[in-house]
Parts: structure tokens; sequence; C-alpha cells
């Protein structure tokens, strides 16, 4: 990983990009690149994967949700799949190190126990409450515990798109490329 | 008890006619082509089915609900439309396997219907017993099928 | 803990499993654990629900705490008790059965991150189309269920099981889509999804009206349950998937169709009289599956048309549509979901142990496998109803409420003698040809690492433990007839009453 510096950082290079900027080194095949596409995915990735949280977190009364905000987290995925993986979608699994099944089962188990919870303190199943505080600077700030069901499937929406780009994104690349291969073997 | 826009009723019959000619094609991405269109118009007729479109959504505070827009059928055709990207997605799998294994995504007769029916035929015609049964002991039914055809053969991989 | 809860856990306790075998999915151990500590748990549940839905009326639970005509409703009487109960019992014994195989065929130590996830979802989906209340729900259920069921029949897919698993895919699609449109019918028709609100908002309507939306709802439900004409797909798709898969498929989607029906067939549609159609659907289903399984020379095909032919009976209770036939219907189902899972886990050894699924191939099975033709025998002359077995039970409840309704239904109850006879035969005559006459050699299996159990000659004690659990189950259902009966009698009052239900569901007598 190139994003851990274990050195300081010399005085006059604090502004350089901390890691490179494009994905240089991890397309084998020059020709797959798009220049554009890699740099548009950079830029996006991070602000898409915000604009997820933000429409996880405006669902309970706005337009949103968990099913909404993870769909669009995929995407920020499925753009970073398209423009960096190349032939190489490794670079997903390489990132992030949890696997999509655990996280699809984790989101699961978060929706569940959230369903089950309020039957605890003798509510009906998927009762929900809401929590009003007031924080300086942010103001009133109110908080329905049905959020912890749309994280859970936030996560499990994230945790089927990833898995769905390991077996039918870089999976079929691979299958791919492993019959070109053969072929040319073969010959 | 709603009365629906001549537009939209024409707009759902086009969608449910063109999904289900596409359903019955043999190409099993025309049927998900078909699914698909057939989504949007259940999803449609689910949307139409709560009013009029255009109307304001229900406000918190106030009482008066009868020109506001009925937010159950949204909040299933929602379910819907989860649903039916799932079943989208599990027919690309679907296809994609199929690709790998037989070499296409065509949907194929069943074998054994297909063996009762000419044993039926001969019989009538002869009169006596057909007797083929080397070809079929001990082989799976059906599996004659993927012989004929040329199976492009690639490695399958660990995907679910 | 409450007792407003109790419904919900069968749905999620199932899905909670799901979730801690997905996240547990590298050890095979936590898995199993995880599966059966579950189902039994939803059985133990089931148990409980029972018992207080036969004493207490049936079982409430507003989900969110929102009331019924808006929210939605869990809602467990007698039968979908009763139901729930038998269908995770059969479930349990599958998945013994199906880890066993597993543990031979992969060995001990092989995890899976579909198959456990997938089977737990699969009776999530069953148990919420039992208890929902709920039309959109029951949508909703049935999606899971069948999302489900479509990944089981293509795991590990090879060139023939693609072919089947298509067919099978794009039926249910094409009917779940019909269903959506059902919902969006109704929902434009009445304003309302919830079942009970429905009984009292569909007898408003036109009556044309109502004719439509109850034949889309036989229609709809009439694909899923296999009712001829719309049987075709499931002796084409049902054979080719391994023993376990087809036994849970043949055991409970089909019957989940049926309860579907049954529920809203009496709660939304009450005819007070016997249907005609469905008395004729009831009579072609019952002929058409024996006679195709007559012709049958693969075993699995040849049970999967004896499971269309019995869809016919309960057909034909449900058709009789008093409470004796509602209520014959619903012991035929319970005896069935028993006996036709057991039918074919026991065909599933016996591909094993021969290495065909030819009948012709067979022979001579009595010799080697002794217990393997006992297991076999037991279930096969409860399907044809010989007393003192459970199907002879259930077959008397249909026939005598066929026999009480005039001459239409007992002409009709004259077919379902003539088509148990032929069960009859239609069994005996695959008993006499597996398991007698001159011994065949096991042909060796062409691939050992695939799921298709053709002659991996490879079995366990469990894999048996758990068929002979199911047909001591069917024998006990024989056994417990008498108390089975007096539910099933007392939920066939409540279904053809309605009262107690919409009573349950809305309150004050189920007026609006």
């Amino acid at each position: 990983m190139t994003a851990t510096p274990d050195t300081r950082v010399p005085w006059d290079r604090w502004d350089a990009p901390a890691e490179d900027w494009m994905l240089s080194g991890e397309c084998p095949a020059g020709t797959e690149r798009t220049l554009l596409l890699e740099l548009a995915a950079r830029i996006l990735f991070p602000t898409v994967l915000v604009f997820s949280l933000y429409l996880l977190l405006v669902g309970h009364y706005g337009p949103g949700g968990g099913f909404s905000g993870g769909l669009v987290a995929g995407l920020a995925f499925v753009l970073r799949h398209i423009a960096g993986g190349g032939s190489d979608g490794a670079q997903i699994g390489a990132r992030i190190k949890v696997r999509p099944p655990v996280l699809v089962g984790i989101g699961l188990a978060v929706a569940v126990v959230t369903a089950l919870v309020p039957a605890a303190f003798g509510a009906p199943v998927l009762a929900s409450v809401k929590v009003g505080f007031h924080l300086p600077l942010l103001g009133d700030i109110e908080i329905v515990s049905s959020l912890a069901l749309d994280i859970g499937v936030y996560l499990l929406i994230i945790g089927v798109v990833l898995d769905l780009l390991r077996s039918l994104g870089s999976g079929i690349e691979r299958d791919a490329r492993e019959a070109t291969s053969d072929q040319t073997g073969a010959a | 008890m709603t009365t629906l826009s001549l537009a939209m009723a024409a707009v759902v019959a086009v969608l449910y006619s063109v999904g289900f000619y596409l359903l019955l094609q043999r190409s099993l991405m025309r049927v998900l082509l078909g699914v698909v269109v057939l989504g949007h118009g259940a999803n449609l007729l689910l949307q139409l089915a709560g009013g009029p479109p255009g109307r304001p959504p229900i406000l918190d505070g106030s009482t008066d609900t009868a020109g506001m827009a009925d937010p159950l059928p949204q909040a299933l055709a929602l379910t819907a439309v989860v649903i039916t990207f799932a079943m989208t997605t599990y027919l690309l799998a679907l296809g994609y396997r199929s690709w790998v294994l037989v070499g296409h995504d065509e949907v194929q007769d069943d074998l054994e219907d297909r063996r009762i029916a000419r044993r039926r035929t001969v019989k009538a015609s002869m009169g006596e017993e057909l007797v083929d049964r080397g070809d079929e002991a001990g082989v799976d039914p059906g599996s004659a099928a993927a012989s004929d055809d040329p199976v492009a053969q690639a490695p399958a991989g660990d995907r679910t | 803990m409450t007792a407003s809860m109790l419904p919900a856990l069968p749905v999620l306790l199932p899905l909670l499993g799901a979730a801690a075998t997905v996240v547990a999915g590298r050890s095979a151990w936590a898995q199993r654990a995880i599966g059966i500590t579950v189902l039994s748990a939803v059985a133990a549940v089931a148990v409980v629900l029972l018992v207080m839905a036969d004493r207490g009326g049936p079982v409430v639970a507003e989900i969110g705490g929102w009331p019924a005509p808006v929210g939605i409703v869990l809602i467990a009487d007698r039968l979908s008790a009763l139901l729930l109960l038998i269908s995770t019992v059969v479930t349990l014994a599958v998945l013994v059965y199906a880890i066993d195989q597993r543990i031979v065929d992969y060995g001990r130590r092989t995890a899976s991150t579909t198959f456990h996830p997938i089977f737990l979802v699969l009776s999530a989906g069953v148990s919420l189309a039992y208890l929902t209340g709920d039309l959109f729900s029951l949508f909703v259920a049935f999606e899971i269920m069948l999302a489900a069921s479509y990944v089981l029949i293509t795991r590990r897919t090879d060139a023939t099981r693609i072919r089947s698993g298509m067919t099978y895919v794009i039926i249910s699609l094409a009917s779940s889509l019909l269903f959506l449109t059902t919902v969006a019918l109704v929902y434009a028709a009445t304003g309302t999804v919830n079942l009970a609100d429905l009984a009292t908002r569909v007898a408003e309507l036109p009556t044309g009206l109502q004719t439509v939306l109850a034949m889309l709802v036989v229609v709809t439900f009439g694909i899923k349950a296999a009712i001829v004409p719309l049987h075709f797909w499931l002796p084409d798709s049902y054979p080719n998937a391994p023993a376990p898969v087809t036994a849970l498929f043949a055991g409970l989607l089909t019957k989940v169709g049926i309860y579907a029906l049954l529920r809203t067939r009496t709660l939304i549609f009450p005819e007070g009289h016997p249907s005609t159609l469905l008395l004729v659907l009831a009579a072609v289903t019952m002929i058409v599956g024996v006679l195709g399984a007559l012709a049958q020379n693969d075993l699995n095909r040849l049970l999967s048309f004896l499971l269309v032919s019995h869809i016919g009976f309960m057909i034909f209770g449900l058709a009789v549509s008093d409470a004796q036939g509602v209520a014959g219907t619903a012991l035929y189902v319970v005896h069935h979901i028993t006996v036709q899972a057991t039918l074919f886990l026991v065909s599933g050894l016996i591909t094993r142990r021969t290495g065909t699924v030819s009948i012709d191939a067979m022979g001579g099975l009595a010799k080697r496998a002794p217990l393997l033709a006992v297991l076999f025998a037991i279930p096969a002359l409860t399907l044809a109803g010989v007393p003192p077995t459970s199907g002879f039970v259930a077959k008397l409840a249909l026939l005598q409420a066929g026999a009480d309704n005039g001459p239409g239904t007992a002409v009709v109850a004259g077919v379902v003698v003539l088509a148990s006879l032929l069960t009859l035969y239609a069994v005996v005559r695959v008993w006499v040809r597996v398991f007698w006459g001159e011994p065949k050699e096991p042909l060796p299996d062409p691939d050992p690492h695939d799921d298709l159990v053709v002659g991996t000659a490879r079995t366990s004690m469990p894999m048996y433990a758990a068929s002979a659990a199911l047909v001591v189950v069917s024998l006990a259902i024989a056994v417990a007839a008498g108390p089975l009966s007096g539910i099933t009698s007392r939920a066939g009052d409540d279904l053809v009453d309605r009262t107690p239900y919409r009573t349950a569901v809305l309150g004050n007598g189920g007026a609006p």
C-alpha cells in the first residue's frame, strides 16, 4: 500500500500527493486504460461515497434511505471498477479487506437485530423511537432508531454490489483472459 | 375507485405486451429484457393504482388528505423495484453461466419429454417396443443436449 | 419477550441465522450448528404458536406498532401455525440430510457461503408466506422464497441443470409478475392490501370485477402450485436438482402456493358452494399427473408427476369449499409435505446406490439395501393412501367432504379414488422394478464432484436417519390423526367462518 508512509514527510514535499494520482502500474494492458475516466473516477469516488452517506442519513424524512444510499455507494465502486479495474478488477478486493459476503452478512444481521431489539423493550417488532438532542453548532438533531435498519440495508447493498463486481465483473474478465491464454497456449 | 388516464393505460398495455412477447423468446437475454419491461409495466400499474400523478405528498401536521398522493403504492413499487433489480442481476448471472457451460443462453427443450414422445410414435408405428436403452442407462437424461452443442469450456471459477 | 413478537420470530430467526452463516463463512461446523439451531428454534416457536392459536385464537403481531389496515400484520391462526410447524420439521430433516450429503461429497471441512444462508433465507420466505396477513407481503414472501430457490436449483450447474433451471426461473418470474399485477389491480379496486380488510372490501365490488380478480389469483397461485394445465414446468425442473433441494421444493414450495390459494379463496373470494372450475381443475390435475407418472422411466420425474397429481387432491378439498373440504385440504397438505419430501430424499439415496435415475437400469436393490426398500415402501404406500397410513386419513377426510356436497363433488370424489388407485399402481410398480428382480451392478459416477447424485454409491447413516425421521413423522401423523384432524377441522371452521381471522386482525368484528 502506497498510502502508509513510515517516515516523516520532508518539509518541501508536504503538499505532494500522498499516493500516486493515477492508478498507474495497476493496469497490465496499457491499451485498456482511459485516462479521462481514471481521473474522473478518482475525483468522483469519495464525493459519491459522501453523497451516499448523505442519502442514508436523510432517508427517514427526505428522499434517500439505506437502499438508495447503498446503491449510490455501490455505483461509486462500479465506477472505480470500470476506470481502475479495466482488466484487473482485483483492485477493489485489494483495497477493501472485508469480503463482500461478510459485508452482506453483517448488514443483514444489523437489520434483523434492529427489528428484534424493540421486542426486548416490550414494543412491537420493528417499532422505532425518535431521539432528539441539541448539539452546539449543528442545532437540533433528531435521530430515528430505524436508522440502524437503514445502515444494515446500506451495508447489505454495498456488499451485494461488490460481490457482483467480484463475480460478474472481475470474474468474467478472468475467465475471458484465461480462455484467451489457453487458446494461445494451445496454438 | 380511481379513473385512469388513457395514455397511461396505453403505456401499461404496451409494456405488458412487449414484456410478455420478450418473455416468450428463446434467448435468455431477451427474456431478461422482457422481465425488466414487464416489471416496469407492473410498477407503473401499481403507481396508477394510487391515483393520478402530480399530487403533493403527505405533509406532517395536515389532516386533509383528500388531494394528496397515496404513499402506499409508492412504497410497494419501491419494494417491487428492488425485487426486479435482484431478479435482473440473477438472470444476468444465469445467462452468463449458461453461455460458459453450453455456449449459448437459449432455453432448451426437455429431452425426456421428447424421448417419451418419440417412443410413443415409434411404438405405434412398428407395434413393438423400441429398444434404445443403451444411450440412456446411467446417463442423466437431457445431458445429450449438451453433447450436440459446441461446449465453450471456460474455467468456471468459484463464483456463486 | 411478549406474545406479540412470536409470529415475527419464524421470519426473523432464519434471516439472522442466514446472516450468521455468511459471516461464519469459513467454518463449516459453525454453519451447520447455526442452521440446525435456528430451524429447531423456529419449530419450537411454531409449536407454541399452534398451541396458542388453538386455545386462544389467532396470534397477531403488528409490525412497527402500526394497526392493521395500514400497517403490516403477521398472523398465526391454526392453519398457518400447523403448516409452519410441519414445514419447519421437514426443512430441518432436509437440512440434516443435505449437510450429510455435503459431508459425504466434499468432506467435513468444506464450508459454503451460499448453501446454508440461502437455505435459511428460503425457510424465512416460507415462514413469511404462512404468517403474513397482507397481500403484498405475501408477494414479498414468494419472492424471497423463489429467489432462494433459483439459487439452490442452479448452484453448481452443469449443462442439464442450467436448462431445467432456466425453465423454472422463467416460469416463476412470469407468475411473480402476474402476482404483482394482481396486487396492483386489487389495490386499485379496493384501496387496501390487508387480507382481512380485503375480505370486506372485495365483497363490495361488482361481481364481474370480483371474478376477474379471483381468476387472476387462481392463475397466479395455480402456476406456483402446479395445477394442470399450469404444471408443465414442474416435472421439467425439479428432477434435475440435487435430492435435498428437490425434496425441499416438492415438500414446501408447491404447498405454499396451495396455502396462498386456500387463504385467499376462503378469506377474500368465498363462494359458499362448490366451485365448478376448481372441481374440474382438481379432477384433471389428479388424472393427468398420475398418467404422466405412469409414462415415466426416470424415478425423479415419476415422483414429480405424482406430486402434480396430488396437488389435485388438495385443490379438490378447496373446491368443495365448505368447512369439511377446507379441513380435508389442510390435513392433506400436512400429510403430503412430509411424504413427498421423504420420497424425494429416499429417491436420492436410491440413485446414489444404483448410479442411475432410470428405473429400467435398477433392480434387485432389496437384497443389497433392505433398509432402503422399507424406507421407500412406507412413504410410497402412504402417498397412495393405503390404510392405516396418514394418506388414508387425509384422503378419507377429502372423500367425506366430497360425498356430502352433492352429485358434482361426489363424481370428483370418485376421481380421487381412481387417482389413488393409479398412484398405488404407479408406486408399487416402481417398488417392484427397483427392489425386486435381477440385481444390477451400480454404475460408476461420471463425475464425483458435482451435486448430481448419480452413482456415487456413497451414503451415510445420518442421510438414512433423516429420511427415516421423516417416515416416522408421517407415521406419527397417522397415529395422531385424531387430535390432528381436530385441529384441522377447527381450522376449517375458522377459515370458512372468516370472523376469527378478521376480528384478530382488525378488531370489532372486522368492520372497517
